[in-house]
């Protein structure tokens, strides 16, 4: 093709835009509606995602051992427990470092005082997971272990949050869905009006020889450029919102800021663009070629 | 009778139309054409005459490929237009300028760009419509206007303007189907008298009129249909009044 003929086309597109004004309207806000709402489901669920994976990270068990257990034995226990499938790493803590954090976090300046170590049972193993699921399971297989006095488990609900998260995940699947295959409706609902409104031109053309490619570009044009400002819009409102929320919570639940990490906006654009984009022209291309197959039948 | 007419055969005389018993029937009614037997070449001015309803319009269309023959042979520029491929029929119709009697204007657009219109479906360069579109202006007289919109000109304006869309690509065929029929008399004959300017420039112009007088007056070759059949075709003819 030539340039100018490419460029020739690019206008007509351009033109079949603002000729139904209505109708592109509609298409442009249906689309933006969809990568809105695609948008906001994918920034809610990549922050959960991760805070729940920083949150799983942090959960840990923890060991503590029978009074005066040798160190020998300490470390058989450290070495059947590294063979854990479910186990990504392990830390050994000995009574003075238990001690000296204990110190730092709670007393302070008034640790002073102490002359001996009170925590002198407090040498513990830190386990951590690669797979939160397993966790009750580690537990029952560490309290059926010689010499282990007490196992400990963090609190956080780490399962119930990647239910929750696969839940998410599912429903917001499942809406969009349903909205794309609306804006493929509106979109080829678009053309075929901006097909029927220029019906004459369209046999003007094919008198004069036009080919099937040239008859039908604009139309998919029209269509990618649908596709095109209905992701467009809905991503430059996500940018300005996102600071601005991110910024609410956090000063909201000021108290849950130290447990909630959220990614930053950029982050999340990095992908979502993309994606975004790829979306709205891809539904713009699926919307405008089926329509102009359909009926451009030169 | 078609048959009657002797096929002169100098070089120059390249048959380009060639009809050989051909039937065209919508899917209702009594056949549009009735085996129709017909031979032109390049460089004639040929006029098709008939009562509304003789099929005409019909064998127009039949030439440009937008409707398909039901039995019988069509052969145009060297395509079997019967067994043409879809895909070929753009390259075929570029030997075609097609002009109508409603001039069929894109109303958006004004005069220049209408033209350029037909050089950009051909996919000219930028270039080459800026030259070929003002001289094509210039030969149906309407370099003065090619800013005005199809609205702003009168009827026989606006056919020159289709005239000059069907030219600009330099077809080897004219196919003008009623081109004066909305014109008053004055109007007809200019536009006449450019077809006859186009095809002494080498072009094969056929034209559908009921324009007795003109056809009368012009001297060329006259073909006309009756209910479908070709009861007369002459060259030199006339106008052949209905008994
Ligand atoms: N699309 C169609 N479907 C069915 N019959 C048609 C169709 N087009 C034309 N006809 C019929 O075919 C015959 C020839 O029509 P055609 O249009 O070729 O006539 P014409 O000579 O051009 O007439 P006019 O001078 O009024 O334009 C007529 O009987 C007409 O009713
Ligand atoms: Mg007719």
């Amino acid at each position: 093709m030539r340039i100018s003929t490419f460029f020739y086309t690019l206008r007509q597109g351009f033109r079949n835009l603002f000729r139904n004004k209505w109708f592109t309207l509609a298409s442009i806000a249906t689309i933006s509606a969809c990568l809105f709402l695609f948008g906001l489901f994918y920034a809610i669920v990549t922050n959960f995602q991760h805070i729940v994976k920083t949150a799983e990270e942090g959960v840990s068990v923890t060991v503590f051992f029978d009074e005066g257990l040798e160190e020998i034995k300490i470390q058989q226990i450290g070495d059947q427990i590294n063979k854990r499938p479910e186990v990504s790493a392990i830390h050994f803590v000995s009574a003075e470092e238990a001690w000296d954090t204990f110190k730092a976090e709670y007393l302070g300046e008034y640790a002073d005082g102490f002359t001996e170590n009170p925590l002198e049972d407090s040498a513990n193993y830190e386990i951590y997971l690669n797979d939160v699921s397993m966790q009750p399971a580690l537990v029952t297989y560490l309290e059926s272990l010689d010499g282990v006095r007490l196992v400990n488990r963090s609190d956080i609900a780490a399962t119930t949050l990647t239910g929750v998260n696969a839940l998410i995940a599912y429903v917001s699947v499942g809406i969009i869905a349903i909205l794309f295959a609306v804006s493929v409706f509106l979109i080829s609902n678009t053309v075929t009006i901006g097909i029927s409104v220029r019906k004459e031109e369209i046999n003007i053309m094919k008198y004069i020889g036009a080919t099937d490619f040239f008859v039908r570009s604009p139309f998919v044009i029209e269509g990618m450029l649908i596709g095109l400002i209905g992701a467009a819009i809905p991503m430059g409102i996500i940018y300005m919102l996102y600071n601005v929320v991110l910024e609410y919570v956090t000063n909201r639940f000021s108290m849950l800021s130290s447990l909630l990490s959220f990614l930053t906006v950029e982050e999340i654009f990095n992908v979502l663009i993309p994606i975004s984009l790829g979306i709205g022209v891809g539904i713009g291309f699926l919307g405008s070629i089926v329509t102009v197959r359909k009926h451009l039948r030169v | 009778m078609a048959e009657k007419r002797k096929k002169k055969s100098t070089a120059v005389d390249k048959e380009i139309i060639t009809l050989t018993n051909v039937c065209k029937a919508y899917s209702t009614g009594a056949p549009a054409l009735k085996d129709v037997n017909l031979r032109i070449n390049k460089g004639e001015f040929v006029f098709i005459v008939g009562d509304s309803g003789s099929g005409k319009s019909t064998l127009i269309k039949l030439l440009l490929r937008e409707l398909t023959i039901t039995s019988g042979y069509i052969n145009v520029m060297g395509y079997d237009l019967a067994k043409i491929r879809h895909r070929k029929i753009p390259k075929f119709r570029r030997n075609l300028g097609i002009v109508f009697q409603d001039f069929r204007l894109l109303k958006d657009r004004n005069v220049y760009d209408n033209v350029a219109f037909a050089q950009r479906i051909i996919q000219k360069s930028n270039k080459e419509i800026k030259k070929n579109v003002p001289s094509i202006l210039a030969i149906v007289g309407l370099a003065g206007k090619y800013k005005a919109k199809p609205r702003q000109l009168s009827g026989g304006e606006q056919q020159r303007v289709a005239l000059a869309r069907a030219l600009v690509n330099q077809p080897a065929i004219l196919l003008a189907d009623e081109p004066t029929g909305n014109l008053d008399p004055k109007n007809s004959w200019e536009i006449m008298k450019l077809l006859e300017q186009i095809n002494e420039n080498g072009t094969t112009v056929i034209v559908v009129t009921h324009n007795r007088e003109i056809v009368n007056a012009m001297q060329k070759r006259v073909v006309t249909l009756k209910k479908g059949v070709i009861v007369s075709d002459e060259e030199k003819g006339g106008y052949i009044d209905e008994d």
